[in-house]
Formats: C-alpha cells, structure tokens, sequence
C-alpha cells in the first residue's frame, strides 16, 4: 500500500476501518444484559406485562362477574377447594373472588393506569422541557418556576386534592398522575436538552440553516432520550405505587376497577383476624413489580449513562 | 550534551503491559527499552495508540486493571520496580519518583488548598519534617516554578488558578521530595503557546539546576526537538527509533519517523502538500503479524512479517526496522 | 479599515460580541443592598475589522480568550453579534433576516474541533450530509444517495460506509466526514475552527492536505482559525494575530515572520516551538494571559509588554496600516 505524494486524496481503505459492526442499539441491548439481576428483572417484568395484558384470558375466574362468584367461597385459605371443583391457588377474598384473578385484573388496572400515565406526562413534560431548553432565556425561567413549584407539594396531596374534585374513575386518576409526574420529565429533559444544545453537532446543524423544529426533534431530542427512558420506568414504578396508596386510601378508583391497592384495602380488615392472604399476595405482586421494574430502571440508567466507565 | 557519566537513573528492559479487556488482548506496550541518565530529558514520542503514557504509567506503577505489567524490568539505580511490593512503590512514588499529568486536576484535589496538599506531600514521606519547614519548602517551590506571591497563593485553592497556573503548582509539587526523575505526561499539550514557553523554561532550569532526570512524554516533535536530549520515538506499542536528538532528527532512520517529520508542516516549505503517511494507526487489540508499521510503509516487504529486533546500525541509535534508511540522502516517502 | 476591492468575499466591520452574564433576583436585591455584585460582561470580541478576499486562505491566530472562536461563529451565523457588521460579498448579512439570512448562512459553512461531538451519535453518516441538502433542493430524495456518495468521495472517505454510524469510525475519518457536511451545500466559504487540533500528527497531515485539495478543485475562500503557528503557517496566505478580543496584526504570511511588528507577535513567534531549534534557551514572555471579565486598560498587551510606555495603559492602540497589506495595533508604531 504504497503512497506517493503526487497522489491525490486517497480512499480510505476498508479493512482498517470498523471499529464496531453494531448498531447503537445491539451494543445498547449486549450492555444491558451483562447484568444478571437487571436481565432476571426484565424477564420478571415482562412476565407482569404478560399477565397483566392477558389477565381476561388466562385468569381461572373472572372476579367482577357476579355470577362467577359465591360468598360460600369467601375467606377461604390458599389452596382449597371451591364448590364448583377447581383450587383457589391463592385463597378467596372477604367476597368470595379468587384471589389469584383479583390479583391478575389489578395487575392490570395497575399497570394500565401507570404505564398510561407516565407515558401522557412523558410527552407533555418532554415538550416543555424541550422549549424550555431551546428557547432559554425568559421562556426557560418562568417554565422552570412552575416546575420548581409543582415539584414543591408532596405528591399524594395533590393527587388527594384533584381526585377530591374529579371525583372517581380510571381516567380521573390519570388525569390526576399526570399532573403530579409531568414536572419530573421537564426538568429531566430540560437538563439533558441544555447539555446538547452546545454541542457542536447542533451548532453544526444551526450552520446548515435547518429549522428550529428540525434541530429540536431530529437531534436534540433523539439524544435527550437516554435520562428519559431511565425516569420513564423509575416514574412508572412510583406511578403505580401512587395509584395504589390512593386506592388503598379510597380515593381514585371506583370499586367495579380494583387496583392492586384496593385489593389490599380490602384485605386489611382481615389482617389480624388471620386471613392474611387478602392483603398478603396483592402486597407482594405490587412489591415484585415495582421492584423489579426499578432494577431494570437501574440498569438502564448506568448502561446509558456515557460517562460510566464500562 | 548526553549525560550519561554514570549509571543510568533509570532503565528500562523489555517492559510489557498488556490491558486484558473483554474485546481482547491489547497490547499497549510491548518490549520497550531504554535508558535515563542523571540530568537527560528524554522524549518520549509518539500518537495516540502507540503506548507511550502506558510507558510512563507502568514505570511508576500507577496501572489499574485490566491492565497489567507482565514482563520486563524498570530499573532504578539498580532495584527493579516491577513487582515491587505496594508500600516500597508508594515510597518512592511522590519522592524520589514523580509524575506530572496532562490535567493539573489529576494531582490537584479540588476541595483542599494549595499549602495542605503540599504540605501533605512532603510529610507523606519524611514525617519528620515540622510543619513550619514545610511550609517554608512548599513557598521555595512556587517561588522556583515562578509563581508570584506565593505566600498568598498558598492559601488559595485550584480552582483559582488559571490552567498555566495549576500546571506549574502541580509541577512544584513533584519537585517538593527532590526527586530523582520526574516522568512529564504530555504536561503543555492543554496549554497556550506563551504559557507553554513559561513551562518549558521552567522545566528546563530544573534538570540543569538539580540533575533531575525526565521523560517528557508528548506527540510533539516541535516541543522535544527544544528540549529534549534524547529521544525516543513508539509506535503501536514498541519503540521504533531512539537515540539522540539532533542524530534522530536531522537522520531519521526509520521510516515512521521519517514520515512523521515529513508531516509536520514547520519542515516544509509552505505551501506545498505535507507528506502524509497513509492509512490509520492499528488498533492494539489487533497489531497485525511482524513489524506493526508494515501496513503504512512504502518500503514494506515480505521480510517485514518477521517482527523485527531492535539494532543499532549506527553507534548510539537503536532502530527496529527490517529496511530502514541508512543512505542519509534518499527522500522522505522514497 | 483594510482594502475593500470587488475581489473581497467576507469584511467584518467593528464586529462586537459581548456575553453577559446578567444578575437574578437574589443579584439584583443585593446590587441595591450597596453590594458590589455587578453584571459580569465578557468583551469576547471587542470592535474587530477584517476584510477576507477571495480565494485566500486567512489564517486567525490567538491563545484563550482572544476571541477567535467567537469571530469565526459570529461569521459562520451561529451567534449573533452584538455590534458591528458582517459583509458577505457585498450585501451585509448581519441586517439580513429570515430566509435571506438563512441562504446567505449556507454558503459560509463551518468545520469544527471536536469530531466526536460535532457529529449527531444517532445519525448515520448519509443521513448527517445529506440532510441539509435534502432540505435546501440541493438534491431530491432520490438521488440523495448518489449525491452523498459523490461528496463523501471528494473527501477521501469509502461511500460503502455510509450507513453506518460515526462512532463506528475514527477521529480523522470523523473530521472528513465533517467537511462532507459542510461540503455538501456547496459554500464558498469555510471558517474552520481548530479543525484539526483534536487529530494525531499523522492524521492532521492527511486532513491539510485535503484542505489543499479542495481550495484549489473547488476555489474556496478560508478563514482557519488555530492556535498552532506552524500549521497557520503553512497554509495561509495571510495572518490575522489577535489577543483577549482585539486585533493585534494582520500581514501577508511571509512578512509577519520575517518582520513581526506587533511586540505581542514577536513574543508568539519566538515562543512556538520548532523542529529546528534544538537545546534551546527558553526566555519566555512574563505574566499571564489575563482574563476576558478584566481585562487590563488602555493595550490589552500592556502588563505583559517589554516596550511598554504609560501611554499604552490609557489609550487603546487603533489597528492601523503600518505598509501596504499590512496593519498593526501599537502605539510603538506612532513614534517611528
């Protein structure tokens, strides 16, 4: 591979060439499931999300459909036997519904309602905290006040507070978790917008006279996208657990959509009486989803964290 | 001036550090030999990737895993340091050896003023000492890097310097123990041109004042050609050519070195097109077969898959090339 | 200020940037408290004149903090000056606005240092040059392919690789495909900021040459901002020297180093290193560069000075013409 200088400007030669064959998201997937936990977590996870998204198809019972239920059949001990011939698994509740597909519906609404939630408040507190960054200045300011403000009041009150005026229901709650989760994704992506924002691939892009929409949809946001996953799933979990404690307070979810926090509600009065299982299994699927949904949101966050030596 | 009287300060045989990651084996240096005697500057010379920090890590011991010193020998003034036990490096580290880094940050903590870290530096190897002489050596320091009103600066913390500043206080720290080498990484690389002119004066008066021995280690032939003795030029891992200054570069002998002269734009004249050694650099974790600089080079040949040994074709240069350029008058890329 | 011939691409004219760092509430509340909090104003370029004609290559030369980054993106269009006028071939782009703005902006096209973060990590190397084109009707989007194929092989790099992404390449080959992107819009001029100071030795080599290359296939004007005399040097026909904000000396390239003028010239020639000045006595210029939030009154040079009289702590020097093609800011100049 000789080169003589009168040569003009040579092709780079191929073989020297790749460092990596992946693209960014194979070496993100190899990296993420290095870790033993996080990928035993996610496997969990996606168990949760399995039962969760086919709860009506893989559940013995259908817990709300009156027929399908008798309180001959209530309190009755994990294991045993109903009337009709087929095992409780995990016992019956005070009303006589197998508790395993209690617990496989409230996954359900759980899951539904948090997921739902994070992702409506993702992409309103993405949008302000996009505008936020870009714009700066006085835009910046009074965006980041409402935030500060927001963030100021403890979650539960002001969800206790709105649901108090909207009253009950699956979209109410929503409603109610969004207000209270968006500012947490504002401030994030505003943080991550204004780090890239001087970087030089933007300045680059503001050279080439490329519109604002385009800077901030095609480069800024794709690359504020790392933190924003990693509060997507910390805040679902937190989400779900919110919902629960409001349903456990007896705000927010009507009784026909039982949550896995009204389930424990509903088992509390029986705790010490000995029928611990009402509370006990719903407390540990919300214990074990929001777990494992956490250590998937750890991993996340160190294997998309650039500047974690690896 | 080669200074070379009495037994090298330091020596080096055969290094080998080999970083064992999870992509492979990289061998960042891989039979590396040379000498320092009382007073010389050598360079060290080379780009990135040639292994030419590694050298100066490994010789002061401060590789981490997955990197590791596996072979060789780092002689000074007869001990070898490789495999020296943790305590016995840690006395000489500091004190008879020291180290000075590109980022004056990496010797500088950012919470403790400039007169704790100095102080703790001199009372970490001699206790003895009181703390008002302390003192009273850190002020000599400052004052022998240039610092003005050093009284006041001591009291100061780093992030109250400016970064020519923070470099020469981390140089003062490496002369507080005396010491007997002080390895350079690419210390003026960061810096402007005037501050980097202060550096390399102050730099300079040191060796010739007290004797010390130092590798600056850079990829800045402009600088070392100013400064340095001898020199010593890697490339993927392995030096390629060492001897003196003005020998090595006034008759490059290898062609690596001959091509990066070449490509140095002050040796043109202007305006004409640079040499430029063709291709890219080999990754460590895969130096091809035989003389790593086969793929770039225009006298390659089939001897070249056998790696070849270092020689010295002519008295006081050491060269590891099957073909290198004995016939002073052939023309760079020839 | 300098010649301004039919033949000059770019004149920047008493061109001022100022970064202010204004106070917040809690600022303000104590400035009123008799506090002697004030707002921070960095002069990053303070009252700069230039004229660049075409086709040469002007090389911008300066340590931290004399601004020149700044000059060179006030001229690309990425920051907006605060004073003064920028002349792009006779109609003055700094009273431009909207689209007009935005057409003129593209034919000044920059290169930047870092090439690792001047490119977008989640972009692949044919979408990163060919957006732009593709969004200005320089291609359509079926021959976007073909397009970006031709500018990729202008610069020296394999079209093959052109779907991958950049950190899948390495830092010179970055750099190249940072001039493709530019390259790309067909700009006249190109302000190149550090362009390889980030590269290895060998790799800089490849990247000014192809520099070379390109001026001549394709008659583009330059302004190269460095800070490395050496490659300055080499490839400019003219060179800018400027210090904390202002313009020091401007001079044909092989007159600046046979005779400096300015004494903060002589300083910066005499302290670059050279590959033929061997064991040398180093005598290095005292003091330190001072900071932009402060700098020293009347010359900014004056602290660091050997000829400096106490007219030079008052009164700014002018940058005037001291020989044909030639300025120079010195009161020293006045008296001879």
């Amino acid at each position: 591979m000789s080169e003589n200088i009168q040569n003009p400007t040579p092709i780079e030669a191929p073989e020297e060439f790749v460092v990596t064959l992946q693209t960014p998201f194979q070496r993100f997937c190899l990296d993420f499931f290095e870790s033993r936990v996080a990928s035993a977590a996610f496997v969990v996870l996606v168990g949760i999300l399995f039962i969760a998204i086919c709860a009506p198809l893989i559940s013995p019972q259908n817990p709300y459909d009156l027929s399908q239920v008798s309180i001959l059949d209530a309190k009755m001990a994990p294991g045993s036997q109903s009337f009709d011939g087929w095992t409780f698994y995990l016992g019956t509740d005070g009303a006589g519904r197998d508790l395993m597909s209690a617990m496989f519906y409230g996954l359900r609404i759980s899951l539904g309602v948090g997921v739902m939630s994070g992702m409506i408040a993702m992409c309103i507190g993405a949008a302000i905290g996009l505008a936020a960054a870009y714009f700066g200045g006085r835009i910046d300011a009074i965006i980041m006040r409402i935030v500060d403000i927001q963030l100021s009041f403890p979650a539960i009150l002001v969800a206790l507070i709105l649901l108090a005026v909207l009253g009950k229901g699956v979209d109410k709650i929503i409603i109610a978790l969004v207000i209270v989760q968006w500012a947490y994704y504002a401030r994030t992506i505003r943080a991550s917008a204004l780090v890239e924002r001087n970087k030089e691939y933007v300045e680059a892009a503001t050279c080439l006279a490329l519109s604002h929409n385009r800077i901030v949809f095609k480069h800024l946001f794709p690359n504020c996208l790392p933190p924003l996953i990693v509060v997507v799933t910390i805040q679902t979990a937190h989400a779900i657990s919110l919902e629960a404690t409001l349903s456990f307070l007896g705000v927010g979810l009507p009784i026909s959509e039982p949550s896995l926090g009204l389930l424990i509600a509903n088992g509390f009065d029986y705790m010490l009486s000995g029928y611990f299982w009402i509370s006990f299994f719903p407390g540990i699927a919300l214990l074990i989803t929001i777990v494992s949904i956490n250590l998937v949101g750890d991993q996340l966050r160190d294997v998309l964290n650039p500047r974690l030596d690896r | 001036m080669s200074v070379k009287d009495t037994s090298p300060t330091l020596e080096v045989r055969n290094l080998q550090t080999h970083f064992f990651t999870k992509a492979g084996d990289a061998k960042a240096v891989d039979g590396v030999s040379f000498s320092v005697g009382k007073g010389e500057i050598m360079g060290l010379v080379g780009e990135s990737g040639s292994g030419k920090s590694v050298t100066g890590f490994s010789i002061i011991g401060l590789v981490d895993p997955p990197g590791n010193v596996v072979g060789g020998e780092v002689l000074y003034n007869g001990k070898n340091l490789v495999g020296l036990p943790d305590e016995q490096m840690r006395q000489l580290r500091g004190n008879r050896i020291a180290m000075i880094f590109q980022d004056p940050m990496m010797t500088l903590n950012p919470v403790l003023r400039v007169d704790t870290q100095m102080v703790e530096t001199i009372l970490a190897h001699d206790p003895s000492v009181s703390k008002q002489d302390a003192l009273a050596r850190s002020r000599d320091a400052l004052g022998r890097v240039g610092i003005p009103a050093p009284d006041e600066r001591l009291r100061s913390y780093p992030h109250q310097f400016s970064g020519g500043m923070r470099q020469r206080v981390a140089i003062a720290i490496a002369l507080l123990n005396k010491p007997d080498l002080i390895i350079a990484d690419e210390p003026t690389t960061a810096l402007d041109v005037t501050i980097q002119g202060q550096i390399l004066y102050e730099a300079q008066k040191l060796c010739r004042e007290t004797g010390t021995s130092m590798i600056w280690i850079t990829h800045d032939l402009a600088v070392v050609a100013g400064l340095a003795d001898s020199i010593c030029v890697m490339y993927g891992g392995r030096v390629v050519e060492q001897g003196l200054i003005n020998d090595v570069l006034d008759h490059p002998v290898h062609p690596y070195t001959r091509g990066l002269l070449g490509s140095v734009p002050g040796a043109n004249s202007r305006g004409t097109r640079l040499y430029q050694i063709p291709g890219m650099a080999p990754s460590l974790l895969n130096l091809p077969q035989g003389c790593a600089f086969q793929a770039r080079c225009p006298r390659a040949d089939e001897a070249c898959l056998v790696e070849p040994q270092i020689t010295e074709p002519i008295a006081g240069r050491g060269v590891r090339c099957c073909h290198p350029h004995l016939n002073a008058e052939e023309e760079i890329g020839a | 200020m300098s010649e301004k011939t039919n033949d000059t691409m770019l004149t920047v004219d008493n061109l001022s940037k100022n970064f202010v760092k204004k106070l917040d509430l809690a600022g303000k509340i104590a400035q009123k408290l008799g506090s002697n909090i004030r707002e921070e104003v960095v002069h990053a370029v303070d009252g700069v004149s230039l004229a660049i004609p075409k086709g040469s290559v002007v090389g911008l030369v300066g340590e931290s903090g004399c601004g020149k980054s700044t000059l060179g993106r006030m001229i690309a269009g990425i920051l907006r000056p605060t004073g003064g006028d920028i002349t792009y071939k006779g109609v003055s782009i700094t009273k431009m606005s909207g689209d007009e703005a935005a057409r003129a902006a593209l034919q000044i096209q920059m290169i930047f240092q870092d090439p690792f973060a001047s490119l977008n990590p989640r972009m692949r190397v044919i979408d990163i040059i060919g957006e732009a084109p593709l969004t200005h009707g320089f291609t359509t989007a079926a021959e976007k392919d073909s397009y970006v194929c031709d500018v990729m092989k202008r610069v020296g790099l394999d079209p093959e690789y052109r779907r991958r992404y950049p950190h899948q390449f390495s830092g010179g080959q970055r750099q190249r495909i940072g001039i493709a992107r530019a390259l790309a819009v067909n700009p006249e001029f190109l302000v190149c900021d550090e362009a390889i100071a980030a590269l290895d030795v060998s790799i800089q080599a490849q990247v000014i040459n192809l520099f070379m290359d390109l001026r001549e296939d394709l008659d583009l004007t330059y302004l190269f901002i460095s800070h490395d005399l050496s490659v300055v040097k080499h490839i400019s026909d003219r060179i800018v020297i400027m210090y904390l904000g202002r313009i020091v000396e401007i001079s044909p390239t092989d007159e600046l180093y046979a005779d400096p003028n300015h004494p903060y010239t002589q300083a910066l020639l005499n302290e670059v290193p050279q590959l033929e000045h061997r064991g040398r006595d180093y005598k290095p210029v005292e003091g330190e560069i001072p900071s932009p939030l402060d700098p020293p009154s009347g010359c900014h040079f004056h602290p660091r000075c050997p000829h400096a009289t106490d007219r030079c702590a008052t009164e700014r020097p002018e940058l005037r013409e001291i020989a044909p093609t030639r300025w120079s800011a010195c009161h020293l100049n006045d008296e001879a």
